[in-house]
């Protein structure tokens, strides 16, 4: 840490503060919170294009996919639906799915010719009528179980800290799936399929109700931190509260989000120890000689595509466990509010503006870029109202003051521009 | 007559609306692959191209209602159509110059243009929504059927209607002419076949005199023609919603993709492969089944592959098997 980057990480930081001493620290700790979740993406993406040149544009599908994750490890288990008919069939089903498909790709490597395509489409189409015929009568049942609140297959009732690797895991399956498609071709292919992950795993998860209950999201997962009625329910926490002379309601929320922030916060160092580690080791220069000269690390025999598809998978699961963690500081999981400006393009800009190849840069931007993204549509809202002060009231100010709220991404996408044309390695640059 | 009435649902409701889509598909492609075939690079900002350009387009064609200014029987949003054009040519000519001209003098690497469109699209996104905000706009006037259902079972005797919109026409009949009137410019003046070489070869090109920058600059007004073209027919089949517009930049892709990136003639047979596949994969066969299987064979169920909602992944699915088997595409693109 030079001079320089710690007056940055200063910087930052007093911007937080000053929210705190202005606004309220409730809002304070919030920004604090999201910036700390926000780092963690920034840090995998980081992984993925600042040690790889890997460009993945489907952040947001990851993200949605690790959120998962507390839904089925936290939540209470509905054990109504799990009879022959309803979730064990649902579940044979899907292996059933999964078995056609590992059919097909054995298929693929042991037949040639007019055979193999013969024998290809007779398995895939014969298999995905035998998955359907054993599915939907079994989404049927567990679909129809009290629609109003569950209509799912509910979780295994474990602690929610557990969801958070496991949400990490199941976004490294499906980057795994990515990776092994588009990696090895030219990079602007793993993008355009990283897009489409991305939607499809949306589409999933708001339209398969047995799963997680699709749009009619899922509310009150379990935390891991007390719930704040309770806190001000106990009376040693008043009188401790008291003794600060302050309002129980204020000092339970905020004790709250210090708690979700000691969370975060831990995992974040953890992961920036393990990158750091992983950067200055043998393997993080292999990384960064592939990413500069593919063909030369090719020539002294790297297996390219192999260590592509190993930090796609690493950089993907990260984004996986900040999903979980978001969707555990939330307590709900609303797939309606996943939206790719918000979950990939703004972890993109806080990535190039922290500085790419850099983890210390990839966490300043994310905390950086969170506190704009949050404090440029107040910003913008003022802004307009003093524009249109002196405008008499009509449709046009009215649009003018509604679009206001539009102005961020526009601030955001001129704000990458900027520091790609006339800084292209970001605040903390790479050494 | 259980025949003829398959067709006619046939036509109603895969047929017609497929071609439709395809045709907006591909236009939305072959400015994308024309972008690739000769600035090299993935243009993210296309989806949202299309979308500012009919912005421009509805505010267009808003002012000439205002005006008590009509096309008949034909959309008004066609007399806007060009002024839009014009308005969305000079933003990305603007664009060009103020963004994209510095990677290109640097020689920068393509995924660095890729996120660099990234950035333009997160600027187009946001100007969109704030010219024209996030609501879903219908902008159609004039005669809403070429053939009505309901006239057209009376004319017929047959139980099955057909449907034929006057936007689904214009859009299969504007499809034609553009797209002859793109191949003819790329085949026969010579600023097409300077693209054409300069696509093929760069240096070559470059030593035989061609201007890049002139054909960089037409490129992109071709692109960006394409594109408000695209949008405009395709809002006024469905509807103007901006997000929609950066969903379709999936199955524009992979359109591209699957006719070979850089090739004009793949895009359209991208196009048109992926909207038949979407609207096969996600129509209820159900009625048609039932007109032509006998009785006993009849399915009982809607007869429906996969739900509406699923139609992305249908793309995605034809686009993951093209890059698996082949990733140069059907028409043998410019590279892997």
């Amino acid at each position: 840490m030079t001079l320089r980057n710690t007056l940055l990480f200063a910087f930052v930081a007093a911007l937080i503060v000053i929210e705190g001493m202005t606004a309220s620290w409730n809002t304070a700790l919030g920004i604090l919170n999201m910036g700390l979740i926000s780092a963690i993406l920034a840090l995998g993406v980081n992984m993925q294009w600042g040690y790889a040149g890997l460009f993945n544009v489907g952040i947001m599908g990851f993200v949605a996919l690790g959120g998962l994750a507390p839904v089925l490890i936290a939540t209470p288990p509905v054990t109504e639906v799990w009879t022959a008919g309803g979730a064990f069939r649902l579940l044979f089903a899907l292996l059933v799915g999964v078995g056609v498909i590992a059919l097909a790709i054995v298929l693929n490597r042991r037949l040639a010719g007019r055979t193999r395509i013969a024998a290809l489409i007779v398995t895939l189409i014969g298999g995905f009528f035998l998955f359907r015929a054993l599915l939907d009568p079994a989404v049927e049942v567990v679909e129809a179980f009290r629609p109003a609140t569950h209509s799912n297959l509910g979780g295994l009732g474990l602690p929610v800290l557990l969801a958070w690797p496991v949400g990490g895991l199941l976004a490294a399956g499906a980057a795994w799936l990515v990776g092994k498609t588009a990696l090895g071709l030219r990079s602007d292919y793993l993008a355009i399929a990283t897009l489409g992950i991305a939607e499809i795993i949306l589409a999933v998860m708001k339209n398969e109700d047995w799963l997680a209950r699709g749009v009619k999201n899922v509310i009150s997962i379990p935390r891991p931190v007390p719930y704040e009625v309770d806190l001000q329910a106990s009376a040693a926490f008043t009188d401790w509260a008291a003794g600060f002379g302050a309002d129980p309601v204020t000092a339970s929320t905020i004790v709250v989000k210090l708690l979700y922030a000691g969370l975060f916060a831990a995992i974040l160092l953890l992961l920036i120890w393990a990158s750091e580690l992983a950067l200055k080791s043998p393997w993080g220069r292999m990384m960064r000689a592939i990413r500069d000269n593919e063909t030369a690390a090719e020539a002294m025999g790297k297996d390219v595509t192999r260590r592509h598809l190993q930090i796609f998978i690493l950089g993907s699961a990260i984004c996986g466990l900040a999903g979980a963690m978001i969707v555990t500081l939330d307590s709900q999981l609303t797939p309606g509010t996943y939206n790719p400006l918000r979950f990939t393009f703004l972890i993109w800009v806080m990535v190039i503006v922290g500085g790419s190849g850099n983890n210390w840069g990839a966490v300043l931007g994310g905390f950086l870029i969170w506190y704009l993204w949050i404090k440029v549509e107040p910003w913008g809202h003022a802004l307009m109202g003093f524009i249109t002060a002196g405008m008499s009231d009509g449709p046009l100010k009215t649009h003018l003051l509604d679009s206001a709220a539009h102005m961020r991404l526009m601030t955001l996408g001129a704000v990458m521009l900027l520091v790609l044309r006339f800084s292209p390695r970001g605040l903390i640059p790479e050494r | 007559m259980d025949f003829l009435n398959a067709i006619v649902a046939l036509l109603n409701f895969v047929v017609i609306p497929a071609t439709a889509y395809g045709a907006q598909l591909a236009l939305g492609a072959l400015g994308v692959t024309l972008i690739y075939g000769i600035l090299r690079f993935s243009n993210f900002a296309h989806g949202d191209t299309m979308a500012l350009g009919t912005g421009f387009v509805i505010l267009f064609t808003w002012w000439f209602q205002s005006m008590g200014l009509h096309f008949g029987p034909l959309p008004t949003a066609l007399i806007a159509l060009p002024f839009g054009i014009v308005v969305t040519i000079l933003f990305v000519l603007g664009t060009d110059r103020a963004v994209y001209r510095f990677y290109r003098q640097q020689k920068a690497a393509p995924v660095i243009l890729v996120i660099v469109s990234m950035g333009v699209m997160f600027i187009m996104n946001g100007l969109t929504r704030f010219v024209i905000g996030v609501e879903e706009i219908r902008f159609d006037d004039g005669a809403r059927f070429v053939i009505n259902a309901g006239a057209f079972k009376a004319a017929t005797g047959l139980a099955e209607g057909l449907a034929f919109k006057s936007t689904q026409a214009l859009t299969i009949l504007t499809a034609v002419v553009v797209v002859a009137a793109l191949f003819l410019f790329l085949n026969r003046t010579r600023t097409g076949k300077s693209m054409r070489a300069f696509s093929d070869n760069e240096d070559l090109a470059l030593l035989s005199g061609i201007n890049p920058e002139k054909v960089v600059a037409v490129t992109w007004m071709i692109s960006a023609g394409l594109a408000v073209i695209a949008g405009t027919l395709y809002g006024l089949d469905k509807s103007f919603k901006a997000f929609n517009y950066f969903q379709l930049l999936l199955p524009i892709f992979a359109s591209a993709i699957v006719g070979g990136l850089g090739n004009p003639l793949g895009a359209i047979a991208g196009g048109f492969l992926i909207a038949f596949s979407e609207v096969g994969f996600t129509y209820a066969w159900k009625k048609v089944a039932t007109y032509v299987l006998p009785e006993s064979l009849a399915p009982e169920g809607l007869a429906q592959l996969l739900s509406t909602d699923y139609k992305f992944a249908v793309s995605f699915a034809i686009l993951i098997v093209v890059l698996l088997f082949k990733p140069t595409g059907l028409f043998r693109g410019k590279s892997v």
